[in-house]
């Protein structure tokens, strides 16, 4: 028998073993453009769609469809679904789900709305946003702020199961979508602010019950690190690699949740997804038992993971010791790109701490590490000398190192400011320009850290922080940057006043989509960043942007809802602390451009 | 009762108010560089220079610390919760220490919000009346936004009174 054959049955066997396979349904239907399936996109997370009938020269005629209000106040971040003739629309807490039928003006088909314990509410840690719906195999899966997993009917919008992830009295909370991927859900979990210890969960997307679940910290039982075979830049990563870089029992009170994206590569069988800040933000507080920095593992880094058992294939820590709260959980982008003069299978992440890496996501190799924003300061760059000891390092300056500066002092005029130089907000890639396309904050912060104790379900912080646009720069305070991850090179760069806080879209029409806080839809050229067409929506935009077709014509869909962190950091403005005592705030206030308010809004051609 | 008299009456009241603010920060009095209006109120102290009083400051760290993820920079209010700087307009400092330790909840058709009850967290509970000074200088119009460019040094008491609260943690 051939070889060949032979892993042919073997795969069929497997095939047969496990009957329902999600993976296939959102590969068959990510793959159509007419649909937009999961909150990415596609497995990629590269946010692109092959339409092309909404394109550069007629971009510009642009009319508003028809909309839809989510009867919601909320921020609103993620976006809709359009799974064949359906759109499903999501809101933030208390996380309703409507069914709206495309073929019948958007008429509800169905509501669903969870009742939930309001006390999750002030859990969690700046606003109640909610990430959104993913869909595969006639099944919506819903993962609420309460944590609780639901797989609707697709059709009907009536529970299949559901199932309870964490625990919202110690601070475990959702906001993230989640992961649809085989036989098996992948899901998340928030509440580093809380001292929560994060982990990511598979259930099985059939019956809900739990398969694995695999820790940011602890022992490699609990982690499901592989002493011999995880490996980290190029080198296994020993016995218990997060135990060794906490002092005591830190580790069990010590964040490192993972809110953010995940992506899939079928090819490899890995996931991916990035791990947030260890708690609390008082670095101090946090040293070894020498009062040195130590690098608590595996918080602020990229981890590549087996679907089917949670092993780690890989992991790479982008900010050891953190000391800004710079979270590691932005969008992993998958996308086959020459870097510096090679094809790779790349991995490219904008990471808060203001470096745009680019990795081989096969190995973990470290290809690229540059900063996207040049206001970036906390570190003079990461060293990418294999023979280093200090090899894939960030260097850490140390005027900007709020460890070094010490707890009751105030580390002034660190850039990024601890909302990043991009949040969760996610980037497109597109294969038509090879370029990435990042929707960016230019804010800086002074920060004072301070000790502070543990309680279950009470914040912990323990750091203050103010915030100011970027000085010597354009005065805003954010910008839309095309980003060449080949290279680590930014090519254009568009200012913004405010943060842009909305997921980018990029389209074959050669058309990029991206919102902006005061509310606008913008739309611009691929190629130099020159503004197309805007549209002032209902609110501030936080939510993503996404295309489908219907009826033959292009659609590009957005929800307004201002909110988020970016709506409490910049709702009031922002204060220069240079300016001085008796400065009235003097940067420009969210409050002064738009309110409150869930809308959808749908675009398509006159 | 004519209408007038019934304004002359709101006029005077006002005017008393206004007086009895006033008075507030003129007959108030200091223990160990913490300040208190003359019926016991902690308040706030700003000398002409702008040097705030220690626990002023510390309100300033602590707000920016637990409150300001949800009620934003400077109690100045976000999209997710109101600005303190407007309550404590008119809330006393009674109601506001009920409001922090037992939380409150509002349920509309359109709107659910909670704040939480944090009357077992140290690290709000033991600076209570430090956040309450810090933001009611705010709502007074004394402090402008930002971290206060001067202070006075933290007094032997605030660090005795620390160490108590947090019972040796």
């Amino acid at each position: 028998m051939h070889r060949h054959t032979l892993v042919g049955v073997l795969l069929g066997a497997a095939a047969l073993a496990v009957p329902a396979q999600a993976s296939k349904d959102v590969l068959d239907r990510s793959g159509d453009p007419n649909q937009w399936v999961i909150q990415t996109g596609d497995y990629a997370n590269q946010r692109y769609s092959k339409l092309e009938q909404i394109n550069r020269d007629n971009v510009k005629n642009l009319k508003v469809a028809w909309t839809f209000s989510t009867g919601v106040l909320r921020g609103h971040e993620g976006s809709p679904l359009v799974v064949g003739d359906v759109m499903y629309v999501h809101t933030p807490f208390p996380n309703i789900v409507y069914a709206l039928d495309l073929k019948n003006e958007g008429k509800i088909i169905w509501k669903y709305e969870p009742k939930q314990d309001p006390s999750v509410i002030p859990v969690m840690c700046c606003d109640t946003v909610y990430r959104g719906l993913a869909h595969a195999d006639g099944t919506i899966y819903h993962h609420q702020a309460d944590t609780t997993l639901v797989a609707l009917d697709a059709a009907t919008g009536k529970e299949k199961w559901k199932v309870v992830n964490g625990d919202p009295k110690k601070g475990e909370t959702n906001t993230a979508t989640v992961l649809p991927v085989k036989d098996k859900i992948i899901v998340g979990i928030s509440g580093a602010e809380f001292g929560v210890r994060g982990h990511v969960t598979a259930y099985d997307a059939k019956t809900g019950k739990q398969l694995w679940r695999a820790y940011t910290l602890g022992p490699d039982s609990e982690t499901l690190f592989d002493p011999e075979k995880t490996m980290s830049l190029g080198k296994p990563v020993g016995k218990d690699s997060s135990l060794k870089t906490w002092n005591g029992d830190q580790w069990k009170i010590g964040g490192g949740t993972a809110w953010g994206w995940f992506s899939y590569d079928p090819e490899t069988n890995l996931f991916f997804y990035g791990t947030a800040n260890p708690s609390t933000w008082n670095p101090v507080q946090r040293a070894g038992a020498d009062g040195k920095p130590i690098d608590q593992k595996w918080t602020m880094s990229i981890i590549a993971r087996d679907v089917d058992t949670g092993t780690a294939r890989w992991a790479y820590q982008m900010t050891p010791f953190d000391e800004w709260d710079f979270d590691g959980v932005n969008e992993m982008i998958l996308a086959d790109i020459d870097v510096k003069g090679q094809k790779r299978k790349a991995l490219v992440h904008f990471d808060r701490n203001g470096l745009g890496y680019t990795l081989d996501r096969v190995t973990g190799e470290l290809l690229v590490a540059e900063k996207y924003d040049p206001a970036v300061n906390w570190t003079s760059g990461v060293v990418m000398d294999k023979n280093s000891p200090q090899y894939g390092r960030p260097q850490v300056v140390s005027k900007f190192s709020t460890f070094q500066t010490g707890q009751d002092k105030n580390t002034k005029g660190v850039c990024p400011a601890a909302l990043g130089s991009k949040d969760q907000q996610p980037a497109a890639f597109s294969p038509r320009t090879n370029l990435f396309y990042v929707p960016t904050n230019h804010v800086c912060m002074d920060y004072e850290p301070f000790r502070v104790s543990y309680t279950a379900g009470q914040p912990y912080v323990g750091a203050t922080l103010s915030m100011f646009p970027a000085p010597g720069s354009h005065g805003g305070m954010g910008n839309f940057v095309a980003w060449d991850a080949g290279q680590g090179k930014i090519a254009w760069s568009k200012p913004e006043q405010f943060s842009v806080w909305s997921g980018a879209l990029a389209t074959a029409g050669g058309v990029v989509f991206y919102g902006t806080l005061e509310g606008y839809l913008k739309a611009v050229d691929e190629k130099d960043g020159k503004e197309l067409f805007k549209f002032k929506t209902p609110s501030g935009i936080i939510g993503n942007v996404m295309t489908y077709s219907h009826g033959g014509k292009q659609y590009v869909a957005v929800l307004s809802g201002v909110g988020g962190w970016a709506g409490i950091g910049l709702a009031a403005g922002l204060t220069n602390p240079t300016d001085g005592l008796g400065a009235v705030g003097g940067y420009a206030a969210l409050r002064d451009y738009t309110a409150l308010g869930g809308t959808l809004t749908v675009f398509t051609l006159p | 009762m004519k209408p007038v008299r019934f304004a002359l009456i709101f006029v005077a009241l006002l005017a008393a108010l206004q007086v009895s603010q006033t008075a507030g920060q003129t007959d108030k009095k200091e223990k160990d560089g913490k300040w208190e209006t003359a019926d016991g109120t902690p308040t706030y102290q700003i000398s002409s220079d702008g040097t705030v009083d220690w626990y002023t400051f510390s309100g300033f760290r602590r707000y920016h610390s637990e409150c300001h993820v949800c009620h934003g920079p400077d109690g100045e209010g976000s999209t997710y919760a109101p600005g303190l700087i407007e309550s404590l307009k008119t809330m006393s400092y009674a109601d506001f220490m009920l409001a922090v330790a037992s939380g409150r909840e509002v349920v509309r058709a359109d709107k659910q919000s909670k704040m939480p009850a944090l009357g077992d967290n140290p690290n709000v509970m033991c600076y209570l009346d430090d956040i309450y000074v810090y933001l009611k200088a705010r709502a007074d119009g004394a402090l402008p936004r930002g971290r206060p460019a001067k202070r006075v040094e933290k007094p032997a008491t605030a660090d005795a009174a620390e160490k108590a609260c947090f019972g040796g943690k």
